[in-house]
Order: C-alpha cells, then sequence, then structure tokens
C-alpha cells in the first residue's frame, strides 16, 4: 500500500511534462531555461553532497578531483569512475 | 546512422545500455546497501524488491527506510518521497525537449526511469534522443537497482567496507565526467554548473531548504538567470550602466 503510493507520487512528476508539454511549442525563452536545466542541474547535483559521502571531507575532494582531473584530460566517463574509485582505494590504504 | 530504421533503433538500443554502465557501477553498491538496510529495517524481501522495482528512486527509498523505523505514518512517508523527487519534474521537462517525436506510450513508459543518472547521462548526450537509446539506458540502471537491492537482502551484506568506500564516489565522479567535456565547450556551462552549486549550498547550508527541494530552486535560479543574461546579451541592450 505505502509502496506504490510511493511508486505512485514519485512517477507523476516524471511523466507529467511529457503528457503537459506535448507537441507544444514552449517560448523560447523557457526552452533556452530548459536547456541549461541539465548544466545546472549537475552542479548542484554534485555540490556540496559529493564532500559527504564519507566522515573524512578529504576522501570526497580528493575522489572528486581525481575525477575532474581524468575527465579533463578527455577520458569517457567510465574511465573517469574508475579512475576517481582507483585513487580513493589507494587513499584509504594509506590514510 | 546511415542505417536502416530498424537496425538504427537496435543500435540505439545498446548505444543506451553502453552509457548507462557507469549508472551500474554506481548503483550497485548503493542497491545492496539499500537491501541490507531494509532488511535491518524489518522489510520481507518482497517488499523490498517491490520497493525498488515501483518506486526507482535511491534517497526517497533510503528515506523512507528510516521513515518506517521511526514508526512515521504512511501518509507521511508518501509525501516525503513527493517532495523529495519533484526534482524530476524539471528534470523530466527538460528532457521532453530532447527526445525524438514519438507515441506518448512510449515517452510515458521511459519517463518512469527518469532519475537523477539517467537524466544526466541522456541530457549531456550531444542531438536527440531516440526511444531506443532512453530504454538501453534506463533498463540497465533498473535492473542494476533491482537486482542488487534483491542481493544485498538476500546475502544480507554490502561489499567490502573499504570497497564500499571508495565506491561512494561512483556517481559523482559519473557527475564531473559528464560535465567535464560540456564545460570544455563554453564558459556558459561553466557559468551554470558553478551558480547551481553555489546556490545549493547556500541553500543546504543554512537549511532554508531541505535537499530535494534545495536542488530544484538552485537549477531554476541558475538556468534562468543565465538564460536572462544571455538575452539581455542577444539584444545587444548591454551597455556600461549596471
Amino acid at each position: 500500500m505505502m509502496i506504490i503510493g510511493m511508486g505512485v507520487v514519485t512517477f507523476i512528476p516524471r511523466m507529467l511534462p511529457f503528457i503537459m508539454f506535448r507537441g507544444k511549442e514552449l517560448p523560447p525563452f523557457l526552452q533556452g531555461v530548459l536547456k541549461n536545466v541539465p548544466y545546472a542541474t549537475l552542479g548542484a547535483l554534485i555540490f556540496p553532497a559529493v564532500l559527504y559521502i564519507q566522515e573524512d571531507i578529504w576522501y570526497g575532494v580528493m575522489g572528486a578531483l581525481a575525477a575532474f582531473v581524468v575527465a579533463f584530460l578527455g577520458a569517457n566517463v567510465i574511465v573517469v569512475v574508475m579512475g576517481s574509485i582507483a585513487v580513493l582505494s589507494a587513499y584509504s590504504l594509506f590514510f | 546512422m546511415e542505417n536502416v530504421m530498424s537496425i538504427n533503433q537496435g543500435t540505439e538500443f545498446k548505444k543506451g545500455l553502453q552509457s548507462g554502465i557507469s549508472i551500474a557501477i554506481g548503483y550497485v553498491p548503493i542497491a545492496l546497501t539499500f537491501g541490507l538496510l531494509a532488511k535491518t529495517t524489518g522489510l520481507s524481501i518482497g517488499e523490498t524488491v517491490m520497493m525498488s522495482m515501483v518506486v526507482f528512486a535511491g534517497a526517497s527509498q533510503y528515506m523512507s527506510l528510516s521513515l518506517i523505523a521511526l514508526g512515521t505514518g504512511i501518509l507521511e512517508i508518501i509525501l516525503t518521497t513527493f517532495i523529495v523527487n519533484i526534482r524530476h519534474f524539471l528534470m523530466a521537462a527538460s528532457l521532453n525537449e530532447k527526445v525524438e517525436f514519438d507515441r506518448v506510450i512510449n515517452r510515458i513508459v521511459y519517463s518512469f526511469g527518469i532519475t537523477d543518472e539517467t537524466f544526466s547521462v541522456a541530457a549531456t548526450q550531444p542531438g536527440k534522443l531516440t526511444t531506443g537509446y532512453m530504454f538501453g539506458l534506463n533498463l540497465i540502471a533498473y535492473a542494476s537497482w533491482v537486482i542488487g537491492s534483491g542481493i544485498g537482502f538476500a546475502i544480507g551484506a554490502g561489499l567490502p567496507e573499504t570497497l564500499q568506500q571508495s565506491m561512494s564516489i561512483a556517481l559523482y565522479a559519473m557527475f564531473i565526467g559528464l560535465l567535464v567535456p560540456s564545460m570544455k565547450q563554453g564558459v556558459k556551462v561553466v557559468f551554470l554548473a558553478a551558480l547551481a552549486a553555489c546556490f545549493n549550498t547556500v541553500f543546504t547550508m543554512t537549511e532554508w531548504l531541505s535537499t530535494g527541494w534545495a536542488i530544484v530552486a538552485a537549477t531554476l535560479v541558475s538556468a534562468v538567470l543565465v538564460e536572462l543574461v544571455e538575452m539581455v546579451k542577444k539584444k545587444g541592450k548591454v551597455t556600461s550602466v549596471e
């Protein structure tokens, strides 16, 4: 019962825009805002949450830095993920 | 690209599966832990797997466990879930602009699979998104989440602690891995991400807003601000007067 309810209220916001804005041309300004949303979302998803993945704040900082460097060098996303996991494994070995 | 439609849809599906691999890597440890926690909270394996299948939203599922442990009422748990997940409305609206035209039923089906992670991967792909791609991407994320929850419950353990710790970076590393290439393309992306990160920090640190709302507000404010600046610039009305 509770699970179904949770499922329904989670599904509604995910689905609604696809019905509400179906085949509609939104005003250019709104379209521009929606195009900006992914990058703003990414910024908000990463920070500050990444600092709190472990009690030790440096853990998140190190992991994020490692990911940034690997990504900046042009690596594929999976390599970025693996790289930062490897760096943190090494970090927890030594500290 | 030069292929026939049907073949194209198949390769698109595979492409979706492939770009979902990093999500699966990130989901598995979290799903295992969720299964384990659900067990200690007193849920049955059926309830645990069903919750992952029906809700498919990590943060709110974790939250529901702690609320159940506290003896919170059903309505309150459902309401909390709604508030935590309302951010997906914004993500869905953004994706709606980016997906290819298709029957509404297909869109409704794949909209079920929108999470922070599947959205981030899909939205940073170049060009239009095909239905095949969306299904592939969501399927691998969904499968890793549901199966991971079940296994976590069944074996009653997560990964070894050091591995679990280092893997807690996985999803953030993925977000960074998705964001950085776009940042290289233009200063606008840098501004958007940095602004939203700042707003989100302010909103959460000052405890004005809960995490779910903070992300929504930070995203909206930054997306609108940057768009306003851009509009003003385009109109060429920018003078030195501020």
